[in-house]
């Protein structure tokens, strides 16, 4: 430790610390610009002078390294007169339009000009002005205002990952630019808005719609991927204007993704859903609240003596609060029925009378960044967890090996150490590999559930090199992504995997696909009853056998229990056009129930055109309700509404509570969510005893036999949601959709392939999957595994096709 | 794409780098000396080839003004703008330079033969006013002095079109 003195104050600092991070410490401010505590330091903008003892001349605070002994000051005569002239040369070519500028209220320059800069300006000559640049739908520019501080060039290169920006020129000619004709698409790219001290970037879909001292700011969690990132939600008039990130060092420091951050718009959607409706004689029809609720109980009693409790079933998304999910389970087995669950876009459910806790991370994602070594197996990580691929990011730079076991090998911006890359259907074979490397390198014998499986296995070179980063590098961790979760074998995935945790002695997590996908166990919105979580389990399911329907064989996608589709379904925050494994067997086997309610903040235009729904009722999104999201990491995360309910638009558990009430059920007289949540949460809210990925004694399947083997012999589909069709609020966000990530879905294959079928690029030809057909223009990924299509899911246009990850065909048209 | 000639000097330079990045100013000037100057594609070729991004690399070709981002003549005509330069008369220079040529400082002559850039400081202020014309170095100028240098490049271009040694 260096200790020295600031303004008096006695400090002390790290070795190579420096005078900034002293300041810091003692809460003493220096006023700055291009010092970010996140990125590296520039020391270009010169505002940070400070006085040195014995030094000649006034030294930069954030470059200037701390000495023993030194004497620093920072507001003496010397340094305020340094400062003052730093800012007289910022202000020569700075336009000084702050009424007409979206950063006015908000700025760092506005603010120390206050402080350091003249009342007028000694400078006569002309101010040089800047061409504005086109950075994408995102991010909107005025380069004139820019005072060259880098830090969104240092973000793209230190944290993003890609250097989207550079700064050209020199001097008088410097600028900020993307190389020529480029946008700026990174999935973090939102945070050089809030980096710009000025108002250079700024956020193009909130531009000009409100002042920062307008709005009120409000807490909130993200509702999108599994990482829980705080935000804070600025609000004017009722209406959401735009969020922002609250730092929590824990989960998203002080950065937002690009989806966090500008979903919103799909909040203020003009699809919003504002007043129930119903379908009668075929006719969509508005109608009140109570003809609504008595439709639906109605409906369900009427399902209920028809056809049996059984009979009725209930997905709702893990994007759902847990209080909306546990009344959602409460309801249904209320009723006398087990089938309930979240998982639409699972296709294997073997595992799940194995299962011995909610499926998590494994670890705090803080410690991520710690990690020496790491296999992620099937993930578009980069696209599903912008954030944990950024920590990741992180871990590589300082040391750690990544590993990738996936069926598509797109950029993760980092070194990679091993990759395989593997058709789908080939996943389970690589992984058996790096268990029989992982098992000879510790000189252990394979667990006895795979060791049948194992029996004609042999380890190739990757997996003899995955097999000793994971043993050789701590502390480690073997992560299962999205892809890996829909695989139709994820149960062996899983189970292998873990295995291989085991004996490496390593870490294992599953990435939560959503906000609460932990949540969603934990709520009890599985078919197999409350063997974990949820308090005061109900026991209701236990006593119709324990097992219900689980949602593959609710939709009518698991081929084993094909025509067991309910006969009545609620359908909570889904489109199950978009957001299941097979979407054209969900919508069929919907299209055949009596009653199919729908809980959804939109007019989901599938609903009513498909004609599969038959009520809709309006549901509060997550600025509008009260609830509690649980992380990946199984951090337990309450939130308030931030705006009054639109229109007619309920909270999600006051409609399920009523419902409950109409039917006449035991416990559904809550008066408050917090309430709900005490019935769900341990006091203190602790979930931690019921976080466990790992699965009980179950045999893993012979490696080359198995569902998969149906796709074998043709072309496989891969099959991913992409980043911005996730859910239904960022699928409305107008400038999301229009970034590059958003854009229609192609039919990507392998030159060879194309070869192979005759196929040219762009061609548009016809895909077909079971009785669904689909027509999408060629692209060329030489990446891809041979014999396999990459087409994403969740997109209107691929919502006829079938399973994510199913046999494809290919037709010329 | 690199030419293979490009391609080869770029990875004999390497050699003596710790890494890719290093080795950019370099594989700028070599690109620049085979095709006279830095195009965008220019810039792509090189990034693609160190694994650097398109930005960063602009970054750096257009921090040095002798790596050309636009287009030049067959010579570039660096004339001194600096202090001692200025002092020893480079206004007169700059001016007949110009007549001569019929260009203004950063422009190409219509028959793409001179490019006339200025450049400050060119490291020889006790003959200032100082210009280089390409790699040759000429000081202690004055407008006579730079007729019958300008005059023996033309000179030697017509040596050269009329199917003799080609220009050095």
């Amino acid at each position: 430790m260096i200790n020295f003195e600031i303004d008096g104050k006695p400090v002390s600092v790290p070795k190579n610390g420096t005078v900034m991070d002293g300041a810091n410490q003692l809460g003493i401010y220096i006023p700055h610009f291009c010092y970010h505590k996140k990125l590296s330091i520039a020391a270009n903008c010169r505002m940070c002078l400070v006085q040195v003892e014995k030094a000649p001349k006034p030294l930069p605070a954030c470059a200037t390294p701390a000495m023993e002994g030194m004497k620093v000051f920072t507001h003496s005569g010397q340094a305020v007169t340094a400062q003052k002239g730093v800012m007289e040369f910022l202000l020569i070519n700075h336009p000084l339009d702050c009424p007409i500028c979206d950063q006015g209220g908000e700025c760092q320059l506005q603010d120390l000009a206050v402080g350091y800069g003249a009342s007028s300006s000694r400078y006569t000559e002309t101010k040089r002005v800047v061409a504005n640049k086109n950075l994408g739908p995102l991010i909107s520019t005025d380069m004139t205002r820019c005072i060259h501080c880098t830090r969104c060039v240092r973000f793209g290169q230190e944290i993003a990952g890609i250097m989207e920006l550079g700064m050209v020129g020199r001097g008088e000619h410097s600028e900020i630019l993307a190389f020529v004709g480029k946008t700026v698409d990174s999935e973090l790219s939102g945070n050089v808005i809030d980096l710009c001290p000025v108002g250079a970037l700024v956020s193009k879909p909130f531009r000009y719609s409100a002042r920062t001292w307008e709005l009120s700011r409000r807490k909130s969690i993200s509702p999108h991927c599994g990482l829980g990132s705080n935000l804070i939600v600025q609000i004017k008039q009722n209406r959401v204007m735009r969020v922002l990130p609250r730092e929590n060092e824990e989960i998203n420091e002080c950065w937002l993704s690009d989806k966090d951050r500008f979903s919103y718009e799909g909040l203020n959607s003009e699809e919003r859903l504002t007043r129930p409706m119903i379908k009668q004689g075929g006719v969509w029809q508005e109608c009140d609240w109570q003809t609504a609720l008595e439709f639906v109980a109605n409906g369900l009693k009427d399902v209920k003596e028809k056809y049996g409790a059984e009979s009725i079933g209930a997905l709702g998304s893990a994007h759902s609060t847990l209080e909306e999910l546990y009344l959602l389970q409460k309801l249904v087995r209320g009723l006398g029925s087990a089938s309930v669950d979240h998982r639409v876009r699972q296709s294997d459910f073997r595992a799940d009378s194995q299962m011995q806790g909610a499926p998590w991370l494994g670890m705090p994602i803080a410690e991520i960044s710690q990690l020496k070594s790491l296999l992620v197996i099937g993930s578009t990580l980069r696209k599903d967890h912008p954030l944990l691929a950024h920590r990741i990011r992180q871990a590589v730079k300082h040391g750690a090996e990544l590993n990738v076991i996936n069926p598509i090998d797109d950029d993760l911006l980092t070194k990679v150490r091993n990759r395989a890359i593997v058709a789908p259907d080939k996943m389970v074979s690589m992984l058996a590999e790096v268990l029989k490397a992982i098992a000879e390198l510790k000189g252990v014998e394979i667990p006895d559930d795979a060791k049948n499986a194992l029996s004609t296995v042999s380890a190739s070179d990757t997996a003899r090199a995955i097999a000793i980063s994971l043993s050789d590098n701590k502390p480690a961790a073997i992560f299962i992504g999205n892809l890996a979760q829909h695989h139709p074998r994820y149960t062996d995935i899983c189970k292998l995997a873990q295995h291989i945790a085991q004996i490496s002695d390593v870490r294992f997590g599953v990435l939560g696909e959503a906000a609460n996908s932990v949540g969603a166990y934990i709520a009890g919105a599985v078919p197999f009853g409350n063997r974990f979580g949820n308090r005061n389990a109900d026991t209701a399911g236990d006593r119709h056998g324990g097992q219900g329907a689980n949602a593959s064989q609710m939709l009518g996608m698991d081929d084993a229990a094909s025509g067991t589709g309910c006969k009545a379904y609620i359908l909570l925050n889904l489109e199950p056009e978009l957001d299941c494994y097979n979407t054209q067997r969900a919508v069929r086997t919907l299209a055949a129930a009596d009653l199919v309610v729908m809980m959804t903040a939109y007019k989901s235009h599938a609903a009513i055109q498909d004609n599969y729904a038959d009520v809709l009722l309006p549901i509060a999104p997550f600025t509008e309700t009260s609830g509690t999201f649980v992380s990946t990491e199984g951090r337990v995360q309450s939130f308030n509404g931030v705006v009054a309910p639109l229109g007619e638009t309920r909270p999600a558990w006051k409609v399920l509570r009523v419902l409950g009430n109409i039917l006449q059920l035991d416990g559904f007289d809550y008066e408050t969510s917090e309430q709900v949540r005490g019935d769900v949460l341990p006091a203190g809210n602790d979930v931690s005893a019921w976080l466990n990925s790992r699965l009980g004694s179950l045999a893993v399947n012979p490696i080359e036999a198995g569902k998969e083997n149906k796709g074998s012999e043709g072309l496989q589909r891969i099959g991913e949601v992409p980043i911005y069709q996730a859910d239904l609020i960022v699928r409305r966000a107008e400038s999301l959709q229009r970034t590059r990530d958003a854009a229609a879905p192609l039919a990507w294959m392998s030159g060879s392939l194309m070869a192979q079928l005759g196929l040219q690029t762009e061609e548009v030809i016809r895909l077909k999957q079971e009785e669904g057909e689909v027509q999408l223009p060629v692209a060329q990924d030489d990446k891809l595994p041979a014999n396999c299509i990459r087409i994403a899911s969740a997109h209107p246009s691929t919502a006829a096709l079938g399973g994510m990850f199913d046999q494809i065909t290919v037709e010329k048209s | 794409m690199l030419s293979e000639q490009e391609r080869r000097e770029i990875e004999a330079h390497a050699r003596h780098y710790p890494n890719n990045r290093a080795v950019c100013i370099e594989a700028l000037k070599i690109v620049q000396q085979h095709r006279g100057w830095v195009s965008n594609e220019g810039i792509a070729d090189v990034a693609e080839a160190l694994q650097m991004k398109p930005a960063e690399l602009e970054s750096v070709a257009t921090f040095y003004n002798m790596i050309f981002r636009k287009p030049v003549g067959k010579h570039v005509i660096l004339l001194c703008d600096s202090v001692s330069c200025w002092i020893m008369g480079y206004e007169r220079l700059r001016q007949h330079l110009g007549d001569r040529l019929g260009i203004r400082p950063g422009q190409t002559t219509a028959d793409g033969r001179f490019t006339l850039l200025p450049n400050v400081c060119l490291g020889a202020c006790d003959h200032a006013p100082v210009m280089m014309v390409d790699e040759a170095h000429y000081q202690d100028l004055d407008p006579a002095r730079i007729d019958e240098i300008l005059a023996s490049y033309q000179q030697e271009e017509e040596k050269s079109t009329d199917g003799n040694a080609a220009h050095s």
